[in-house]
């Protein structure tokens, strides 16, 4: 597990987000998508934003992905880093990017996903470059 | 139905504080909504609708209704962040031209400024809100999404911070004849890039201000405006869009203003370069140079280019913006900027804007909103208006 330097809010689960959060406590990375349409989403919901279908399935992403956008808030002590991951499934994600010189960041870099400990919650996939 | 030419901006007020510790919230609404009936020349009791959005207390306009003694016919608590006010104005004009009211009044009012808001807390929207588990936790404050979708716009049309840094000079420039701006000094390009970077790659001198205060306007139907003895502002195109994160879809270049934008072009049948004037909200320079291209002012990836070398800059520059000083120097009430972009823009085709900033022959303007996260999920909201 990354060490974060921030005290992170846990995020609140929901009946129909719980597999996503029971799965990131085991390490994994899930990623909704339908059976319907064939396109993968994110953030998960049980009915697909794009055709309406609620035929809508967990899958298990590799965890790979490369920098879609990032900013590195100077302001908070230390600076943290969120970011826009873009997937190799395809979607594109909010999140933190940990373990890295965050001067030698740019877009388009190759990452991995990596969890990090929440303020009583569950963990949060976050992504170090790889 | 088009609402072209069936209402008008017939009252218009900013409140001159800028910092109001010792005045309630629903005061400055009322305060505002004084200000705006006076400048109309009409009394309260004409007002038969009212708008209002998040940054009124109470339950939707119920309470702010109850507060001012209004005796309504059509109420509207729309909220869509900073860019309501325009929105505001757009169901205004449906509603009038509906015949569901006659004098509608829109208020806005807040005082983030004494009670120790900024762009850099991370602020949760309630219990519930679907999106909320899976962005809390990375830290999203406003300045870093701005940020996010500044870093993408650079990447990949070469968009760099100098240009950036040139909507706020010209936002300075315009300030420095606003007794009330906050911020009233001409600052340079370097001075920008040489401000405290905040979340990269904006700079202090990139973000708007936080102020206290507000701002009322009043949209009535056109014989109601022709009986009054204001200069007629005519609201002739509308449009309003929001933009989401579209399922995973993301792009962080353009927001919402490609499609209200061209719905507000389509109905007031006008080109681009008629447009004399436009309030562009500017949260952030980005705001700016990325709104200016999706309002089609240039092309997809040159707004850097556009926004270049002055041509903000009222009397010297293509397209003057924000005539007021703007979210960037003059006033962002309860951080929600829309309303005080109508405000200049009725103060422009009125002639009424400061003379070293007033756009000669000033008959066509355009104000836009953008509420919430650019790029991601927002609002935008498009408003033309002529004179006469």
């Amino acid at each position: 597990m990354a060490e974060a330097a921030r005290k992170i809010p846990a995020p609140t689960p929901t009946p129909e987000t719980a597999p996503y959060w029971e799965a990131a406590a085991q390490g994994r990375l899930l990623v909704k998508t339908c059976t319907a349409c064939g396109r993968p989403h994110h953030y998960p919901r049980p009915i697909c934003p794009f055709c309406g279908s609620d035929r809508t399935e967990w899958k298990e992403s590799a965890g790979r992905g490369v920098i879609y956008s990032f900013s590195v808030m100077r302001r908070a002590t230390p600076p943290y880093v969120i970011a826009y991951v873009t997937l190799d499934e395809g979607v594109t994600m909010m999140t933190g990017l940990v373990d890295c010189d965050v001067d030698a960041l740019r877009i388009g870099q190759p990452v991995r996903v990596v969890f990090t400990p929440t303020d009583g919650g569950p963990p949060v996939p976050m992504f170090t470059p790889r | 139905m088009t609402t072209k030419g069936k209402a008008y901006i017939v009252g218009a007020f900013e409140h001159p504080t800028r910092k109001a510790p010792d005045t309630s919230v629903a005061q400055l609404h009322a305060e505002c909504a004084q200000g705006a009936i006076a400048d109309a020349g009409l009394k309260k009791d004409d007002i038969d609708g009212y708008f209002c959005a998040g940054d009124a207390p109470g339950m939707g306009a119920i309470s702010m209704a109850n507060y001012m003694g209004l005796r309504l016919k059509h109420m509207d608590a729309t909220d869509s962040g900073g860019s309501s006010y325009l929105v505001h104005v757009g169901h205004a004009c449906q509603a009038i031209a509906a015949g569901k009211c006659n004098v509608a009044l829109i208020t806005l009012s807040g005082r983030p400024r004494s009670e120790g808001s900024s762009g850099t807390q991370v602020r949760s929207r309630g219990t519930g809100v679907p999106e909320e588990p899976f962005e809390i936790p990375y830290g999203p404050v406003t300045v870093n999404l701005y940020a996010m979708a500044a870093m993408r716009h650079m990447y990949e049309y070469g968009t760099t911070p100098e240009q950036l840094a040139w909507v706020k000079v010209a936002a300075s420039h315009h300030a420095q004849h606003n007794p009330n701006a906050m911020l009233r000094e001409v600052v340079t390009v370097k001075e920008v890039l040489e401000s405290p970077m905040i979340s990269d790659p904006l700079h202090r001198l990139d973000c708007c201000v936080v102020s206290d205060g507000g701002g009322a306007l009043i949209i009535a139907r056109p014989e109601i405006a022709k009986s009054l003895k204001r200069p007629l502002v005519k609201i002739i195109g509308t449009g309003e869009a929001p933009k989401h994160t579209m399922g995973g879809k993301i792009d962080l270049t353009y927001s919402g203003a490609v499609w209200s934008g061209k719905i507000a072009f389509e109905e007031a049948g006008i080109k681009h370069a008629d447009i004399k004037y436009a309030s562009i909200y500017d949260s952030f320079t980005i705001t700016v140079l990325i709104t200016l291209e999706d309002l089609g002012f240039c092309p997809k990836g040159q707004g850097g280019r556009f926004v270049a070398d002055g041509n903000l800059i009222a009397g010297t520059g293509r397209l003057p913006f924000n005539t007021d000083g703007g979210g960037l120097c003059n006033n962002h009430p309860a951080n929600r900027g829309g309303m005080t972009k109508v405000i200049e823009a009725v103060r422009q085709l009125r002639g009424e804007a400061h003379p070293a900033v007033q756009v000669k022959g000033c008959d066509l303007a355009l104000a836009h909103g953008t509420g919430g996260s650019l790029g991601t999920r927002h609002a935008s909201a498009t408003l033309i208006m002529e004179r006469g």
